[in-house]
């Protein structure tokens, strides 16, 4: 389990849908630029660490009941994706790091207990 | 909110190559199952095999019909396409294998796993192609049916 501003903080993100509360949790961590994986293995609740910014991602956590997104490596959506993200109460963040980077931070954390390392 | 016998029908039209559109139908219904009021990883399932099968019409065919049938036990979405029908089915249902074009991989999709994840998450799965024809897919999905693993 991991909370919203843990992920900022940890992952020195900016949160693109501000009306997310930073209490919102995950119950798990879900990474792949494939959606078809993340149909095929992600767990519900789960937060999605990608590199693709279009609507698919959105559509994709919403059926497969995904329940926030990190983009990394800076990218950023297009307004149309994140207003699509803010109707559907999905959280997106966008931080500078790699993938890698993101997933080993986010990883320790959850090693760690919950202890945000920074 | 079934009387006995009665069930829902709607049909969902899909056009190929309407990437913009992609996942609306999938998306609508999933917010119709909720609204149904079925439970909710029944909802996830016919959700993710909803929006499979209208990826795949968008990535491979010219334009197909989904008809959605919900009674009180079961949900039944049957996919009718016009497209270039499929040679090898077992083949593409075999997890990996894919056609998929450079474009679609950068989507995020047509890793070849949308057939066997359609698949993996019905109760009951049936695939019947005739290439220069189509596609067509008939699922059901029960209602605390299995859990894919």
């Amino acid at each position: 389990m991991i909370v919203l501003k843990d992920v900022l903080a940890l992952l020195d993100g900016e949160l693109l849908t501000p009306a997310t509360s930073p209490e919102a949790a995950f119950r798990k961590v879900f990474a792949s630029d494939l959606m078809s994986d993340v149909l095929t293995s992600a767990e519900p609740g789960a937060l999605l660490l990608t590199g693709l910014v279009n609507t698919h991602v959105v559509n994709t956590c919403s059926v497969a009941d995904l329940s926030g997104v990190v983009f990394v490596q800076g990218k950023r959506p297009a307004e149309e994706v994140i207003s699509q993200a803010r109707t559907r109460n999905i959280p997106l963040v966008t931080t500078k790091m790699t993938m890698f980077e993101a997933c080993a931070r986010i990883a320790g954390h959850v090693q760690d207990g919950g202890h945000v390392r920074r | 909110m079934f009387a006995a016998e009665s069930s829902y029908h709607r049909a969902f039209p899909v056009k190929g190559g309407d990437f913009a559109k992609a996942g609306n139908a999938a998306c609508e219904i999933k917010e119709l199952l909720k609204d149904i009021g079925l439970d909710t990883p029944t909802v996830r399932r016919a959700a993710i095999v909803a929006y499979e099968a209208e990826m795949n019409v968008i990535m491979y065919a010219r334009e197909a019909r989904m008809d959605l049938t919900v009674s009180p036990d079961e949900v039944h979405l049957v996919v009718d396409d016009r497209g270039p029908g499929i040679p090898d089915v077992e083949l593409a249902l075999t997890e990996g294998y894919s056609t998929a074009t450079a474009e679609m991989r950068e989507l995020g999709f047509g890793a070849g796993m949308g057939l066997p994840n359609i698949k993996r998450n019905a109760d009951v799965f049936a695939i019947d192609s005739e290439v220069g024809r189509g596609t067509r897919l008939d699922i059901i999905i029960r209602k605390n049916g299995h859990v894919p693993s």
